[in-house]
């Protein structure tokens, strides 16, 4: 017989085991789901999560694609721990890259020292304006940031059409939908010289350890901590809400338009319409799967990353749809979050008969 | 003029179809005091289920069954963990929609571009002839007029059963409902499972009688702007149906005005729709007072018996 009794105090042990549990859990799933299409399971899994790395250039790739989901994930941390609900990251992803694209596009000859800073800090400044708009909807008018968010991402994506369809389309594009190319020095230094290894790559983790000590070691991180365990508290304890949401907003608005000004500048290289690969709703996965902790977001963003390889290798050598990606992300989610019931509950395996003594001395 | 007038009725009774299904479903969950954030993934599921299946058997009725089961499955997926597991709802929720939309890619893979029989628009003798009340009333399909039927239901049973006093007991007060002898999480589990039917149910319309194919994210938002239309309602089934047609109409429109010709570019026209639940969202919402006498007490709340 199972029987689950309340903890009492959250596990040491479960705070970090859960999340690998759910990692196997996912892993078994999603094995099972390959074997009801038809499909080898060991196989799949294996293509999806271990071949990418394997590849040439696979680690590469997989620091690439990981520097986003990175900077987005640490904006989300710090703005769930405080209960502010940013689904939207996409949306300001996208504006970051609009805005710090739209100067590389505006300033062609421009030399290299002034554009990429100055992209840089305009593409930041995109993010945070529009995720400042969803605060300042939540502050001002009590307009759930949930729903603005999200549908900010559907408007922002709808402007991207309009520019690079429209208004910014290059003319020499052959019709495509996309801009002129940025010149070489609006394309940021690397770090490792011809490829696409961007400065991202380096920013993205050294955020994430600035945001963690901001969120452990300062006032206002523990501001955040206390905002969202104890929302009652907070506020006997002074601390402005509305301070703290315009802060979470701006900060996970803003890394999340760096993120989409250098995957515009630094893999990419022009503006196309579609920017982001739902980066907006893998990055939720991120920021849970790092437990909320910026500094989780790392590994958490390296895992989530592999799994957008490990699609694109799944179509190339199995023959799968490249949505997998999706389906494993979800799973994932589901069993992350289901695993922290483990966190305040304890399954204990009981034999009937002391199950049936125990009754029976109560009854007594 | 007139014919102008009976299309564009016409095509916004069509296009808040979807809306208020969805938003009906997803009503009834949030008066039980659960928040279920996946009414987008909901659709999706229900959509390419719908679809295939209709695709497979050439019957529709039985692509609509598959869309009732395969939203109410995934919303029983949400249930497992958020009612029973007591994870955080709002988390949960969007895992649903994450989990959705990968879902129906990975079965849709196979039904882009393909064919499906569509639902047939209904034809009522007599009635549907009427001039312009006849086309605008009489001449949809039977989904349509489910919706209206699911929500005079829903309408009446929150307001005037026992069964819809029940259900407001445990969305306004879990602890005094289960204090009365209710099971809180059985009672959240039927309704969230009622809620996922119809998003099924909403998302069958959109492949086999709106669009009528099959396409990735083929809801483009409307689960979300579903969830809005239930804030706006002050979670007031009568509210839901205005709601629902006036962004029906608005999603009109923005097609409409593009396909006029107007100067405006058509990506900023598409826009229109989420520009609008933006500021409506904002219209609503300013008035905090007004949705906290409206809003269940209990919204998102986890329940957890207390021997």
């Amino acid at each position: 017989m199972l029987k689950i009794e309340p903890r009492g105090i959250e596990s040491k042990f479960w705070r970090y085991a859960s999340p690998v549990l759910a990692l196997l859990l996912t892993g078994a799933t999603s094995g099972l789901i390959f074997a009801g299409m038809g499909r080898p399971a060991g196989l799949t899994v294996y293509t999806f999560l271990v071949a990418p790395l394997l590849q040439q250039d696979g680690l590469q790739a997989l620091v690439v694609k990981a520097a986003p989901l990175i900077m987005m994930g640490v904006g989300l941390s710090l703005a769930y721990r405080a209960n502010v609900w940013n689904i939207g990251t996409d949306g300001q992803f996208t504006l970051g890259a609009i805005c710090g694209g739209g100067l590389a596009l505006a300033f062609p000859d421009a030399p290299a020292w002034a554009i990429f800073p100055a992209m840089m800090v305009v593409g930041t400044m995109g993010g945070m304006a529009s995720g400042g708009l969803v605060a300042w909807l939540r502050i001002r008018f009590n307009a759930n940031e949930i729903l603005t968010s999200l549908m900010l991402t559907y408007i922002t994506q709808y402007l991207l059409v309009y520019l690079v369809v429209g208004p910014w389309r290059d003319p020499q594009g052959f019709g495509f939908p996309q801009t002129a190319l940025f010149s070489d020095a609006a394309a940021g230094p690397r770090l490792i010289a011809d490829t696409n290894v961007h400065i991202g790559i380096l920013l993205a983790p050294l955020l994430a350890i600035a945001l963690w000590f901001m969120l452990e070691k300062s006032l206002l991180g523990f501001q955040f901590r206390v905002l969202g365990q104890a929302t009652r508290a907070a506020k006997f304890a002074g601390f402005s809400e509305n301070r703290l949401v315009w802060i979470a907003m701006l900060v996970s608005g803003g890394l999340a338009g760096l993120a989409g000004l250098l995957e515009a500048t630094g893999t990419l290289g022009q503006l196309t319409t579609t920017l982001s690969p739902s980066y907006g709703f893998t990055a939720i996965i991120v920021a849970f799967l790092g437990r909320l902790n910026p500094l989780g977001a790392i590994p958490a963003g390296l895992l989530l990353a592999l799994t957008y390889l490990g699609g694109d290798a799944a179509q190339i050598n199995l023959g799968l749809p490249n949505a997998v990606t999706g389906i494993f992300q979800g799973i994932l989610l589901f069993y992350l979050l289901g695993c922290d019931f483990l966190l305040l509950h304890r399954v204990k395996f009981v034999s009937r008969t002391r199950l049936v003594s125990q009754a029976s001395a109560r009854a007594v | 003029m007139t014919a102008l007038l009976v299309a564009f009725l016409v095509s916004t009774i069509a296009a808040a179809t979807p809306l208020l299904l969805a938003a009906t479903g997803e009503l009834v969950v949030e008066r039980v005091g659960v928040l279920n954030l996946g009414v987008e993934g909901m659709m999706l599921a229900g959509a390419i289920a719908a679809f295939a299946t209709a695709n497979e058997t050439g019957i529709t009725s039985l692509g609509i069954l598959a869309a009732l089961v395969a939203g109410s499955m995934l919303a029983l997926l949400f249930a497992v963990i958020s009612l029973t597991l007591q994870a955080n709802q709002t988390a949960t929720g969007l895992a649903l929609t994450i989990f959705g939309r990968g879902f129906s890619a990975l079965v849709g893979a196979g039904y882009v571009g393909i064919p499906a029989p569509t639902l047939p628009k209904l034809h009522i003798p007599l009635l549907s002839d009427i001039p312009v009340l006849g086309p605008v009333l009489f001449s949809h399909d039977i989904l349509v007029y489910a919706s209206l039927v699911i929500l005079a239901i829903v309408a009446w049973t929150i307001r005037s059963t026992h069964l819809g006093l029940i259900f407001r007991a445990v969305g306004d007060s879990h602890d005094a409902a289960h204090a009365l002898g209710y099971s809180v999480v059985p009672i959240r589990y039927a309704a969230v499972a009622f809620g996922g039917a119809l998003a099924g149910l909403a998302g069958a319309y959109m492949s086999l009688a709106y669009t009528p194919l099959w396409a990735q994210d083929m809801t483009a938002g409307r689960g979300w702007v579903a969830v809005a239309l239930v804030t706006f309602s002050a979670w007031r089934p009568f509210w839901l149906l205005i709601g629902a047609w006036f962004f029906g109409a608005l999603m009109y429109l923005s097609l409409y005005v593009q396909a006029l010709g107007v100067a405006i570019p058509s990506p900023l026209l598409s826009a229109l729709p989420y520009i609008g639940t933006v500021v409506v969202l904002v219209l609503i919402s300013r008035d905090a007072r007004r949705i906290m006498l409206y809003r269940p007490a209990m919204l998102g709340r986890p329940f957890q018996a207390r021997a």
